[in-house]
């Protein structure tokens, strides 16, 4: 089962905290895909992330200021 | 809402949360904790503001003083509140800082008789007491209920700092079996204290409450640790389980908190 996080509007750190806190409502080994409209989190987001374990699936730009981002529990 | 926080608390949190050793679980064990300090003193303050601001969901504050205008030298919380009962100021101050958190006055003494109930309604204590027979009555009472301590005290430019986990280390009384006889030692009213002394010493015994609770890193558990303002020198002084300790020992003396030993009296406020 996939569970997906919009976070358009939220802008660094926030939308690292958001996600991480999703995360952990999440079941280990489950898929969580959050969508970001704020440039800087498609890099900053993944990379902490992976700095906590997590693996990252895909980044999928889905418009101009649009992104898509599927991370894997660890 | 996500994970069980508002908009307000992932902002408020936000630098905790982001922390792997803490993250949204981590903040939650905060929210969901209870924490007596006794005193809201030089000590109590700093104790009672980074443990409001951490998001320490209960706060539990005993002090049956009130608030003089020497206090403010040192006791950061009571500014504009002289006269004040101070468990009421720490609260007012709390109330400002983070909404979030509940916060539970007494304004009376700690003794022999309320001491266990009181404990009995918290995870850990920490002790910010200015005075041996609530020291000792504090370290007793945490053996006897079996909950943890952080212990602080200051005295001119020096001041020292321990955390007791009962029956995991040793406790106070391991160290120092008895308290100085009265008038032996004179008390912070008569030595002087340095004004930031007890914020050096409170936000220690902040750090490792939050740690208990966390249950991450060291605690100070087996030992002291000396501070010197002046020379500006950490020691560590190790703590050895004293199998004689009258209260923790191998066949304690102490197995209940009676009034003849701390030399309080019951008497209601
Ligand atoms: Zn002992």
């Amino acid at each position: 089962m996939t569970i997906e996080l919009d976070l358009c509007g939220e802008v660094c750190p926030y939308t690292f905290v958001k996600t991480k806190l999703k995360l952990e409502e999440v079941e280990c080994g489950e898929e969580l895909i959050v969508t970001f409209d704020h440039a800087p989190a498609v890099e900053n987001v993944p990379r902490s992330l992976k700095n906590e374990g997590h693996k990252i699936m895909g980044i999928e730009q889905k418009g101009e200021h649009l992104w898509k981002v599927r991370i894997r529990k660890a | 809402m996500i994970g069980g926080f508002n908009e307000e608390q992932i902002r408020r949190y936000s630098r905790h949360i982001i922390l792997p050793e803490v993250g949204g679980k981590g903040q939650k064990k905060l929210l969901t904790s209870k924490v007596l300090c006794i005193g809201a003193g030089g000590l109590g303050s700093p104790i009672i503001q980074y443990l409001a601001a951490a998001g320490v969901g209960t706060i539990g504050i005993i002090d049956d003083d009130t608030v003089d205008l020497s206090n403010l030298q040192r006791q950061v919380i009571h500014g504009g509140n002289v006269g004040k009962p101070k468990a009421e100021s720490a609260k007012q101050f709390v109330n400002n800082l983070n909404p979030d958190i509940e916060v539970r006055t007494y304004i009376e003494r700690l003794n022999a008789c309320n001491v266990i109930n009181i404990f009995n309604e918290y995870d850990i204590i920490v002790d910010g007491s200015d005075n041996f027979a609530t020291r000792y009555l504090v370290n007793d009472a945490c053996v006897i209920t079996n909950k943890p301590l952080s212990h602080g005290s200051i005295y001119r430019f020096e001041g020292q700092v321990t955390t007791i986990i009962p029956h995991k280390g040793p406790c106070y009384r391991c160290l120092f079996e008895h308290a100085p006889p009265p008038g032996m030692v004179p008390s912070c009213q008569e030595a002087g204290v340095l004004g930031v002394l007890p914020g050096i010493i409170g936000v220690i015994q902040a750090t490792e409450v939050v740690k208990y609770l966390l249950g991450i890193g060291e605690l100070l558990v087996g030992r002291l640790v000396y501070y010197d303002a002046l020379n500006m020198t950490f020691e560590e002084i190790k703590m050895r389980w004293n199998k004689n300790c009258p209260i923790c020992g191998e066949q304690p003396k102490i197995t209940s908190i009676q009034e003849d030993i701390y030399g309080d009296s019951c008497r209601i406020w």
